[in-house]
């Protein structure tokens, strides 16, 4: 090969990075830099015309010096002059050049465009492939104006040579990427698709990247891809390791295109057909017992390529998550790399079983590898390995297992890495709340992690603990005795005398019988951390000591002593003196049935989602990421997960509002102790706690915010004023919801998505999601006027037993709606049994004046927790015998409202959630469909047949389930469908 | 679909979350779920760097739009850290919300970048591949036939890897684009060397 010569094309180029690489210095090296610069810019600018050859040189010293890190600011032009030169050479490097150095020089683009054309029409494969590579890497929009139209042509014509059309698959996936807008699809949609059976294996594996990209973003255009996929992956798998020639990479036959095949089935669900399903399932069966197989070469390549494939066909077996068989299967291989003696396999071993733990059919087979999980986690060198063990232990964890992984996760932490450190303990600290049987092992577990990893412990961590002692009178004794005595260690992290201060201050009462805790030696042991606490925290301290006043009157005298201080009541820092003057006061003129009132236990907290999690969420989430943040595609396509997360972080960003001093406040008080409560200061607050029942942003940290009643419990129940607000400000007259609410609910059976609602003032738009028997749904409220609305409320409630069927959390949505503007509001769903009614959504707000009032149906109905069910006929009747109790089927015959369209049938039925079955009904014109609806309480099989008559327009609809009312509610339902 | 990876939380839970914890884990499974289903349109690779043990940089690829200066910053930061790493550590690297993928022949290091739910180990054979050709083109590659015929070492990546995808994996086919243009180039430069010849004799 006459490879090694191919640099002596230019000399004077290999002189000059030679001198540059001698250069002993890096001033040496800019001045020799520079005086090359000087030289070509003199070249250049020069009156002798430059042949191409000159000039071919000092473009590539210019992209040279360019990728040294050196900026270049001239040389653009002669590099387009280069294009258009019909030597291919100095084409070539002009592409380069173009490639590397893109400008958004608006001229030089047309410039640019102009050249490509001419090669794109000139029909000579190589100067096609150039200018779409520079296409490709250029990828611009005003490229993508200018060839989105073209390329696709040269990509499906019948004469393109094979590498041109490679180059032109990639090239316009490049494109789309840009501007998904200027790329259209339609007419050649099924003739891209088609390059799947391409005689030449290198289109196929350019073109399936197209391929996938766009069966991504338009899965039904695009659905045919399936079987070709899965036919060309038979014939790939079962092919010898020579058949493929060249395309055989170290004994694996087309790894990267096998790999490609399998992600690009990841884009939809399991094939419907039985046959290519049956075909599939094969492939994927060889990829396991491959895998089992001996080596057919010793070198890593040969296995990388290997398990490349198997990895990616356990990623389609976790993504189809309903062949018990092979995920269990996989989940052994993986247990066998486990151990393997490369850190590569074991890293991705772990990595892979996290997303297996998460299948209710592997979980348990995932779990039998606990122990070298442990193991890996103390002993893998690499912390990347590490990580990816805490990672799975995490996942793993259930009940019978929780006790065991969260105590080698609190040992681990005593050694861990710093950087993962947070995370560990987040990750702790919710396992022990998810996983806590006793609440006496939580409360040690967190304190235990206070004491190992205080630094790492964050509010969020600390404030739970409180919430959950609160909550739970059973924990509180053990929590007081147990604080108390953490609290004995000479070196207390901070964050601990936070949690000892809080619930001494709450509880402290538990304990004080035994003298050894008595009150006084309960306040002496808090106060002798007092001086080495920052600011926030001995704020809270001093909130505890004015609780001790009323727990224990003989602790009166010391401590008004301390807070009589000049070091209290003349503190430099404002929040600390009002604290101080405030509580000696409030302890010196309140009687005890005042005090005893205003520093009342704290109420329960509204159960609510941890901000644990939250956090957890947060920091794996999208991070401080730059490269993505450029890119546009990336999240947008995930709207319903980015809106999520927006809702998250203005949360917290809303709890930071609300606190705008870091001093944690022990009493649900922000801006007014009692004394100062009637002061005009306090007024707004007054007026805001009153008005606006149930929003409640004054007061405590968000993330302990005690009910509404609590956090004004100082200024409704203050002095002279003793009826206290009622219990739940939030719950309202039972609105009566717009007669067409009960339409627009059955407009949603089967769909989860679209606008709920709609009239000349307000858009409700509504996106849900289902799993189990839990629900998240989305709904955007778009004012559709140029007014705002303000004092925009909106109510969720679950009328009567619905009460108890289900658990409706909203947060709440943003007071005011700009003209034009949407604001989202997420509710969290969990079915606790199955239901009948629909809960209601209550929204006012006011428009110019005027206020507005009106109560919708949510469109939760009981088939959203529908688990599908896929069954052969067989089982299908006998579960339908089974089911043959009277009360278990409900039927109804109805006419068709809607023209009899088989697809669009099947579509509802799909849209319902249940399997629809094929083969299963003798007659096939009918539908029978199967699913498991998931509650909380239990799990109720059901079973359909819709029979379709449609000589009479009619339909006869026949359910049968394990409990009547869901028979009767899903007939009901269904009925107005059809 | 992988689920999302960046939540590592994610994956894996099991269903049966009780009490308050419900919403929460309900939110990060849909987040997962929702992720995946709409996978969006992601670069498989962003971008593959060729550097010394000194840490200089060799080649430079990108397939993501970044300006000079992220360019610069991001390869220093992915520099050090792959050159922190211990031999027999394992070959990715979670950074940011992508997945780094390395490996070190003689004195250099090859380093690509993908998005976190890519393939790793095709991944780590795609550079294998690379550096196969590479190889093969210049006679048993070295760092310096790299540095004096840069234009090369990217014209080959061109015809192996195009947006970021790979376009032929062949390496008889990539060979013999980058001959025939040498060929190109060989014709073209034909007729002086005859004119030379003639002018000689």
């Amino acid at each position: 090969m006459p490879a090694v010569s191919k640099g002596d094309g230019m000399r004077g180029l290999a002189v000059f990075i030679s001198d540059i690489r001698n250069c002993k210095s890096k001033e040496a090296e800019i001045k020799r830099i520079n005086k090359e610069l000087a030289n070509i810019r003199s070249k250049f600018k020069g009156d002798k015309a430059l042949d191409g050859y000159s000039k071919k040189k000092y473009v590539c010293k210019l992209l040279f010096i360019f990728l040294l890190g050196h900026d270049i600011d001239f040389g653009h032009m002669e590099a387009v002059n280069l294009l258009s030169s019909n030597k291919y050479t100095e084409k070539q490097i002009g592409y380069l050049f173009i490639s590397v150095l893109v400008n958004s020089n608006s001229e030089l683009i047309r410039l640019i465009n102009n050249a490509i054309k001419n090669d794109l029409s000139s029909r000579n494969p190589t100067f096609m492939c150039l200018a779409l590579h520079c296409i490709a890497n250029v990828g611009s929009r005003e490229m993508a104006e200018a060839f989105a139209g073209e390329i696709p042509r040269i990509l499906v014509a019948g004469d393109t040579m094979d590498s041109v059309k490679q180059s032109a698959a990639l090239c316009l996936l490049r494109l789309y990427k840009t501007s998904p807008d200027l790329v259209l699809m339609g007419e050649w949609t099924s003739r891209v698709v088609h390059l799947l059976n391409d005689q030449h294996m290198g289109v196929v594996t350019a073109a399936i990247s197209l391929i996938t990209c766009l069966s991504q973003k338009n899965p039904d255009e695009f659905k045919t891809c399936v079987s070709l996929a899965v036919s060309r992956l038979s014939r790939i798998v079962s092919s010898a390791s020579t058949d493929l020639q060249d395309y055989t990479y170290y004994f694996v036959p087309a790894p990267w295109l096998s790999c490609k095949l399998l992600r690009l089935l990841q884009c939809y669900p399991p094939p419907e057909d039985g046959a290519v399903k049956g075909r599939l399932v094969e492939c994927l069966e060889t990829i396991l017992n491959k895998a089992q197989e001996p080596p057919k070469s010793k070198k890593v390549q040969h296995s990388n390529a290997k398990n490349a494939i198997l990895f990616e066909a356990i990623s389609l077996i976790i993504h189809y998550d309903s062949e018990p068989n092979l995920l269990v299967r996989a989940c052994n291989q993986l247990g066998q790399f486990l151990q393997h003696r490369e850190t590569n396999l074991r890293y991705l071993a772990l990595e892979s079983m996290c997303t297996l733990a998460s299948s209710e059919f592997s979980h348990e087979a995932v779990k039998t590898h606990i122990e070298t999980v442990i193991n890996a986690l103390k002993t893998e060198r690499d912390v990347s390995v590490r990580q990816r063990a805490a990672d799975l232990l995490y996942a793993m964890c259930d009940r019978s297992n929780s006790k065991q992984i969260v105590a080698e996760m609190l040992s681990y932490l005593e050694t861990a890495d710093y950087s993962i450190r947070e995370e560990m303990v987040l990750k702790v600290a919710v396992l022990a709340e998810k996983y806590a049987v006793d609440y006496s092992w939580y409360v040690d577990t967190i304190l235990n992690l206070i004491r190992i990893a205080g630094d790492y412990v964050s509010e969020e961590v600390w404030y739970r603990v409180i919430q959950i002692v609160i909550n739970r009178d059973d924990v509180q004794g053990y929590a007081a005795k147990t604080v108390f005595e953490a609290l004995q260690a000479p070196a207390c992290h901070e964050n601990m005398v936070k949690v000892g201060g809080y619930i001494l201050g709450e509880f402290g009462n538990l304990i004080a019988g035994d003298p050894r805790s008595s009150p006084l030696v309960q306040f002496n042991l808090l106060h002798s951390k007092f001086h080495l606490c920052s600011v926030p925290t001995r704020a809270l301290l001093l909130s505890a000591y004015i609780k001790f006043i009323n727990l224990f009157p003989e602790t009166k005298s010391t401590i008004q002593e301390v807070l009589r201080s000049d070091s209290q009541i003349r503190n430099s820092d404002v929040e600390l003196q009002q604290r101080a003057v405030e509580y000696l006061k409030l302890s010196s003129i309140a009687s005890t049935d005042v005090l005893a009132t205003v520093l009342e236990e704290m109420p329960p907290f509204p159960e609510r989602e941890s901000s644990i999690l939250a956090k957890l969420k947060k920091k794996k989430g999208p991070g401080a990421v730059s490269v993505n943040e450029l890119e546009e595609g990336k999240r947008e396509g995930g709207e319903l997960n980015g809106g999520g997360e927006r809702g998250d972080s203005s949360a917290i960003a809303g709890s930071n509002a609300s606190t705008p001093s870091p001093s944690a406040d022990l009493l649900g008080l922000r801006t007014g102790p009692p004394v100062t409560a009637a002061a005009p200061s306090a007024g707004s607050l007054l007026v805001d706690v009153f008005s606006e029942a149930g929003v409640n942003d004054d007061g405590f940290l968000r993330d302990l915010e005690p009910p509404t009643e609590s956090s004004d419990s100082l200024l409704a129940e203050g002095p002279g004023d003793s009826d206290s607000a009622p219990p739940s400000v939030v719950s309202e007259d039972p609105a009566t919801p717009l007669p067409e609410s009960n339409e627009l609910l059955n407009k949603f059976v089967c769909k989860n998505n679209g606008v709920l609602f709609e009239n000349q003032l307000l858009q409700i738009g509504i996106k849900s999601e289902y799993r189990q028997n839990l629900g998240r749904m989305y709904l955007f409220y778009g004012n559709k006027t140029s007014v705002q609305f303000i004092t925009f409320t909106t109510t969720v409630t679950c009328p009567g037993e619905l009460q108890s069927q289900l658990n409706v959390q909203s947060k709440t949505v943003e007071p005011l709606i700009e003209g034009g503007a949407q604001v989202q509001q997420v509710i969290n769903i969990e079915c606790l049994t199955d239901f009948s009614e629909a809960p209601l959504l209550n929204i006012k707000f006011r428009y110019g004046g005027a206020l507005q009032n009106l109560t919708l149906k949510l469109p939760v109905t009981i088939n959203k927790f529908f688990q599908p069910t896929e069954m052969a006929s067989h089982d299908f009747f006998q579960r339908w015998k089974q089911l043959s109790l009277p009360q278990q089927e409900a039927q109804k015959i109805f006419k068709a409202n809607h023209a009899m369209d088989t697809e669009v049938l099947k579509a509802k039925l799909l849209g319902l959630g249940m399997a629809l079955l094929e083969n299963v009904d003798p007659n096939p014109e009918n539908f029978v469909c199967a699913g498991v609806i998931q509650t909380k309480a239990q799990q109720v099989g059901s079973l359909l047949r819709l029979e379709p008559n449609a000589q009479a327009q009619m339909y006869r609809l026949t359910v049968r389930s394990s409990k009547d009312t869901v028979s009767k509610r899903l007939c009901e339902l269904l009925a107005e469908q059809f | 679909m992988r689920g999302q990876e960046s939540l590592d939380v994610a994956k894996g839970r099991r269903v049966h979350v009780t009490g308050f914890l419900t919403s929460a884990f309900t939110a990060i499974r849909h987040e997962a779920y929702a992720h995946g289903i709409q996978c969006n349109i992601n670069l498989k690779m962003q971008f593959m760097l060729l550097f010394s043990r000194q840490g200089k940089l060799r080649l430079q690829k990108w397939y993501v739009p970044l300006s000079d200066t992220q360019k610069k910053k991001i390869s220093r930061e992915v520099i050090q850290m792959v050159l922190a790493r211990k031999p027999k550590m394992c070959s990715f690297l979670e950074w940011r919300d992508l997945k780094i993928v390395y490996k070190r022949y003689a004195s250099l290091y090859f380093c690509c970048a993908v998005e976190d739910q890519e393939n790793e180990l095709i991944t780590l054979e795609i550079i294998h591949r690379y550096v196969e050709l590479l190889d093969k083109y210049f006679g048993s590659v070295c760092e310096l036939d790299i540095i004096f015929n840069f234009e090369k070492a990217y014209y080959i990546l061109d015809e192996f890897i195009l947006g970021g995808e790979a376009q032929e994996t062949s390496k008889k086919n990539v060979l013999k684009a980058i001959e025939q243009a040498d060929m190109m180039q060989e014709e073209a430069e034909a007729p002086r060397s005859v004119l030379e010849e003639i002018g000689l004799t």
